[in-house]
């Protein structure tokens, strides 16, 4: 049931971004110009850890590309909200888990087309990393999105307008960012910040990340990276679920 | 036998601005295969009774069953057994007509030819045939309407909610929809709970009435017993009686227009 349930949302949204073409190319833009205009100034710099500028680069610009793709997801609940499609869904007996995995399995299936674009960009501009290295990199950030698109959404469902979730996602996402160490290694600036920026779960993926990038995958960074991944999911899909199960407006 | 029980259930929405007593305690009884009519006036906890019969919002207090299922204890069973049509609707302006009753169909579980027939059926039913293909957004007011009614009836649910079903439909479809209800009662034996601010409308389809305001159950009976019992004779209007109840005077009929 939860299968064929989630397999029926998924499918409603996955043809919904279908036809907006638009969405899928304009959340790869980004991470794109960063590729392009501020990758090459890395090249030469000393950034303080293992592998070239690429390797140390193209880890945070996914991370940058989940982030920003995956926290913003709560917009269209709020239009379906709106519009009277979540409240149509929540008297159907489909389940409420299914109700939220239909919609963050699509947003880490566009998550993952957009990154294979870039990546595939990062190699023509000079990355070099290991097959197995990159397939981890996507598995990271790919269930990175799963958990912020469920934050996403529980979110968005309880606040009423667009004009009001728009400043809260930016308040979180602009700080996120900046504490994960995704541009430029954290390790390259003073010690409080350093622990500042181990209190956000970012912080950990990139680490792991940039390890599956160089080939060392059997390291505490990427042990931590795991766990800390697998405990957001789970964290953030509970609350997500719960919100769908007693919406409260 | 009642298929629908409710004991002091209510709703307090707590805004910015304070609490809201949306509806502060109703008792209600249906028995199966009754068409009973909701009637309130503007903001009297209609639509938030139905949303909390339905599922969708949790009751601050009181209890209630739902086709043999209780509401707290068992809201999957009660979303098996009932269908809803919300006051506003619940369609995407993206989707297809034909899309939007499939999934709607998938959703309570059909396979996808069942999905599919049911879908062209209700259709025809609602006089949607021609427009299967139609994105929801190019429908008019009343076809729109007219969709949101046959998505809740997809699963021929045994307990059917139709919040204002018939605001923005034309005359004939009206009388079409009133005839659908009776159809379906005396086909299936289906319970439908509506709310409607159009009194001739209750007094014509409802078995029975519950009027509300302020978030209490304020009369009830049967239309001509409402009539006898608050207007004087059961040929009176219902209008009359509505206003009654509810203690809104009539507007004396020379009254001069108040301009805005
Ligand atoms: N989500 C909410 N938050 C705060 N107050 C609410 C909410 N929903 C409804 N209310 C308030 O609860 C009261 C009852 O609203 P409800 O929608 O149930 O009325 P109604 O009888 O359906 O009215 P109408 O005939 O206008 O549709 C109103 O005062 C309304 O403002
Ligand atoms: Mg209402």
């Amino acid at each position: 049931m939860l299968l064929h349930d989630t397999a029926l949302v998924f499918g409603r949204y996955a043809r919904q971004t279908l036809r907006s073409k638009f969405q899928i190319l304009f959340g790869i833009l980004m991470p794109l110009l960063y590729l392009l205009f501020f990758g090459p100034l890395l090249t030469g710099l000393p950034l303080g850890s293992a592998g070239d500028s690429w390797q140390v680069l193209v880890p945070g610009l996914l991370l940058q590309l989940g982030l920003f793709g995956a926290s913003f997801a709560g917009f269209a609940i709020i239009i379906d909200k709106s519009t009277g499609v979540v409240e149509r869904m929540r008297v159907t007996p489909v389940s409420r888990l299914a109700l939220l995995l239909g919609r963050v399995l699509r947003d880490a299936l566009l998550f993952m087309f957009q990154a294979v674009l870039l990546v595939l960009a990062a190699v023509a501009m000079g990355l070099r990393a290991p097959l197995p290295g990159v397939l981890i990199g996507f598995a990271f950030v790919g269930l990175l999105t799963v958990s912020l698109a469920s934050l996403s959404y529980a979110l968005a469902m309880k606040v009423g307008t667009p004009q009001e979730f728009g400043p809260v996602i930016n308040s979180l996402t602009m700080p996120s960012m900046l504490l994960s160490g995704l541009m430029l290694p954290m390790t390259l600036g003073p010690g409080w910040l350093d622990v500042l920026s181990h209190l956000t779960p970012f912080r950990y993926l990139v680490d792991a990340v940039r390890d599956a990038y160089v080939g060392s995958y059997a390291t505490a960074h990427m042990l931590y990276g795991v766990l800390v991944s697998l405990g957001f999911a789970a964290v953030s899909v509970t609350v997500g679920t719960r919100v769908f199960r007693r919406a409260g407006a | 036998m009642s298929i629908i029980s409710t004991a002091g259930l209510a709703r307090t929405f707590i805004t910015k601005a304070g609490p809201v007593e949306a509806v502060r305690s109703i008792d209600m009884t249906v028995a199966a295969g009754e068409i009973v009519g909701l009637l309130g006036p503007n903001g009297a906890g209609k639509t938030t009774t139905l949303r909390m019969l339905t599922t969708l919002l949790a009751p601050t207090g009181g209890a209630a069953t739902v086709a043999g299922c209780d509401l707290l204890a068992d809201p999957a069973g009660v979303r098996k057994k009932c269908g809803y049509v919300a006051q506003s609707g619940g369609v995407d302006p993206h989707i297809s007509v034909r899309e939007e009753l499939v999934t709607q169909g998938r959703l309570y579980r059909l396979g996808k030819a069942a999905a599919a027939s049911r879908a062209a059926e209700l259709a025809a039913g609602l006089g949607l045939s021609e427009l299967l293909d139609r994105k929801t957004a190019t429908l008019s007011g009343g076809q729109r309407r007219r969709l949101d009614i046959a998505m809740g009836l997809t699963h021929r649910p045994a307990v059917l909610f139709l919040d204002e079903p018939t605001t923005g439909l034309d005359p004939g479809s009206r009388t079409d929809l009133w005839e659908l209800v009776r159809r379906l009662r005396d086909t299936y034996g289906t319970t439908v709970v509506l709310t409607t601010h159009y009194l001739d409308e209750a007094d014509a389809l409802a078995d029975r009435l519950v009027v509300v305001d302020g978030g209490l159950v304020v009369a009830e009976g049967t239309p001509a017993a409402l009539k006898t019992r608050y207007a004087g004779s059961p040929d009176a209007s219902l209008q009359a009686a509505f206003l009654a109840i509810t203690g809104r005077a009539p507007a004396p009929a020379d009254a001069a227009p108040v301009a805005v």
